[in-house]
């Protein structure tokens, strides 16, 4: 062990550095790494991810172009079962392929991604806004469907690699249905002209 | 075989009053809210003067219900919440969970894959053991000094788990077959950048604590756990290669790629927390080793199986235990299908810092209650994980 205090002298050293280096860095960054939060935020990663949201494509009518078609993959495949879905129905009751109620307990969601992953419409995205603290713990920490729509354009914002890729395999069913949808129309085309 | 201590051997232990003032035995329940307990456990000592006589673990003040909430789910549905039981490693549960259902189902992991999950549990290990030394320091007395500069390197990593999965401790980055996202360039140039700067900080952290007179007078020949009992006990980890015993899942199993690597395993001579301490330091260097050749030889490739499917993913009929090495110790997966094979029949965990909790009252006796908050800073617990 040698000289006795020899390692709390040491130790010592090693504080007293870290301690002046936590307010003279030199840019580098290695001691002095907080955020002054409210004022500074930090920049967050693209892959970041809170709690979900659902994706419509036209902002100014987020009801009437909304991905999601209420299949409830996600509300069965959901761990902590966050997500309640109600298939809407006109007048005649007949189910229509949009959701009349769409609610994501955010108190019970646990941020796993996993209802992204399921959805085979990409309707519904992990959103990165941490800031929902709210005054109440039941009712204000529902997020209902108008609160939970948000535009594609948005979701670009947020997370332009992921979602140009979704933008890109979207277009491409797109073109794809409408390719299938060509020969099928000459197909049925001259059907009512003959007859 | 080596019986555990009898009654007589354990009141050897304890110096007596000699006769000269009667005393009395006190019981003393520490915790379960306790900041020494590392969560809500609790202790119900017996002591004499300060000298433990007694000691009992209470657990399950966190119960979750874990085994029984995934057998009531779908496969992938239990990966989120093995994030949740050692919080502070979600991806070495990840990959205990992932290996038990791909033995299970016979999926094979693409190589990148295998590489990256490499990288991630070894990027674990570090964080892990930097953080477990900086909570034993502060259960000696150092309040928050080494914690803190723990922690400050803790952050780096968990940054580059939040670029790569998109959460900062509860990642839920395997998947059955691979991994959910690609790890792409940018992360892996992070990951290169922690690791280059990562020994600088342990040489820093050996500086400060390894020498240090008031770490060695407390730390050396306290809570001695012997080899026997060690192997007796199914200690495993750190723990178990403290007391001597040369047991390391990486070597054994080499399950995943680990084969492939260039490292050694750690072996301790006397079993006590100072060595304990020692062993984590030295794991960290070791596992400097294997990230440098991990980040060196990762291949390019896909990053999942992908004939795995991600909507009714079933598992065929039968059952499989699937090990790693996670920073605390053995972790392991014991998973039944049955028939339907949508969901798990049974699902078993097992804990390596829950078992290696049970040897605590062997540890503990004759020591002062001081000593106690430090060999169980020592054994390395997090509650979730213990309880389940």
């Amino acid at each position: 062990m040698g000289l006795l205090g020899k390692g709390l002298f040491a130790g010592m050293a090693v504080t007293a550095r870290n301690f002046i280096g936590s307010y003279f860095d030199g840019g580098r960054k290695e001691r002095l790494f907080t955020y002054q939060y409210p004022e500074e935020k930090m920049p967050l990663p693209e892959n970041s991810r809170t709690f979900p949201f659902l994706v419509c494509d036209d902002e100014q009518d987020p009801v009437g172009t909304m991905r999601c078609v209420a299949c409830k993959i996600c509300e069965t495949e959901c761990p902590p079962q966050c997500i309640y879905i109600v298939m809407d129905r006109d007048e005649k009751g007949k189910p229509q392929q949009r959701p009349k109620v769409f609610d994501i307990d955010i108190s019970v969601c646990m941020q796993c991604q996993i209802c992204v992953e399921v959805c085979p419409f990409d309707a519904i995205k992990m959103d990165c806004d941490y800031e929902k603290s709210q005054h109440g713990r039941f009712d204000e920490l529902v997020e209902h469907l108008p609160d939970l729509l948000k535009s594609n354009a948005y979701y670009n914002r947020i997370k332009p690699t992921e979602a140009s890729a979704v933008d890109a395999r979207l277009k491409a069913a797109q073109e794809k249905k409408a390719k299938k949808a060509v020969p099928a129309a000459k197909a049925e085309g001259p059907a009512p002209a003959a007859s | 075989m080596i019986q555990p201590l009898t009654e007589e051997q354990r009141f050897q232990l304890v110096p007596g009053p000699e006769g000269l003032i009667e005393t009395q035995q006190l019981a003393v329940s520490i915790g379960p809210q306790h900041p020494s307990t590392h969560g809500v456990f609790r202790m119900d000592c017996v002591l004499d003067g300060e000298v433990v006589v007694k000691l009992r673990p209470v657990m399950g003040y966190l119960h979750r219900n874990h085994e029984q909430l995934a057998e009531k789910m779908a496969w992938l549905g239990s990966m989120p919440y093995t994030d949740r039981l050692d919080y502070l490693n979600s991806m070495a549960n990840n990959w205990a969970y992932a290996l038990a259902v791909e033995k299970l189902a016979g999926i094979k992991v693409p190589e990148r894959a295998e590489y990256i999950r490499v990288i991630m549990a070894e990027l674990t290990r570090l964080l892990n053991h930097a953080s477990v030394i900086g909570f034993m320091l502060q259960d000696l007395g150092a309040w928050g000094t080494p914690l803190l500069y723990a922690f400050r390197e803790r952050e780096k990593i968990l940054d580059l788990f939040e670029c790569v999965s998109g959460s900062r401790m509860m990642c839920n980055y395997f998947r059955f077959g691979g991994l959910r996202v690609d790890m792409d360039e940018k992360a892996l140039g992070m990951a290169r950048d922690v690791v280059a700067k990562f020994p600088k900080f342990l040489d820093e952290f050996e500086q400060l604590l390894t020498e240090n007179e008031v770490v060695l007078a407390r730390c050396q020949k306290v809570g001695i756990l012997p080899k026997e009992l060690a192997i007796n006990g199914s200690i495993t980890g750190p723990m178990a290669r403290a007391s001597g015993v040369e047991y390391d899942v990486r070597k054994v199993d080499k399950y995943g790629v680990y084969g492939r690597f260039d490292f050694r395993v750690p072996v301790g001579a006397v079993g006590d927390v100072y060595d304990r301490y020692m062993i984590r330091v030295l794991e960290m260097r070791e596992a400097i080793k294997i990230l440098q050749q991990a980040l060196r030889d990762i291949p390019a490739g896909p990053h999942v199986a992908p004939e795995v499917k991600v909507r009714n993913f079933k598992v065929p009929e039968g059952d499989g235990y699937a090990r790693t090495e996670s920073p605390k110790g053995e972790l392991g997966f014991y998973l039944v299908s049955d028939k339907t094979g949508k969901q798990p029949y049974r699902y078993h965990v097992r804990p390596p810092s829950f078992i290696n909790l049970t040897t605590l009252e062997d540890m503990c006796l004759g020591h002062k209650v001081a000593d106690v908050v430090i060999i169980l800073g020592s054994v390395d617990i997090v509650l979730g994980e213990v309880d389940r």
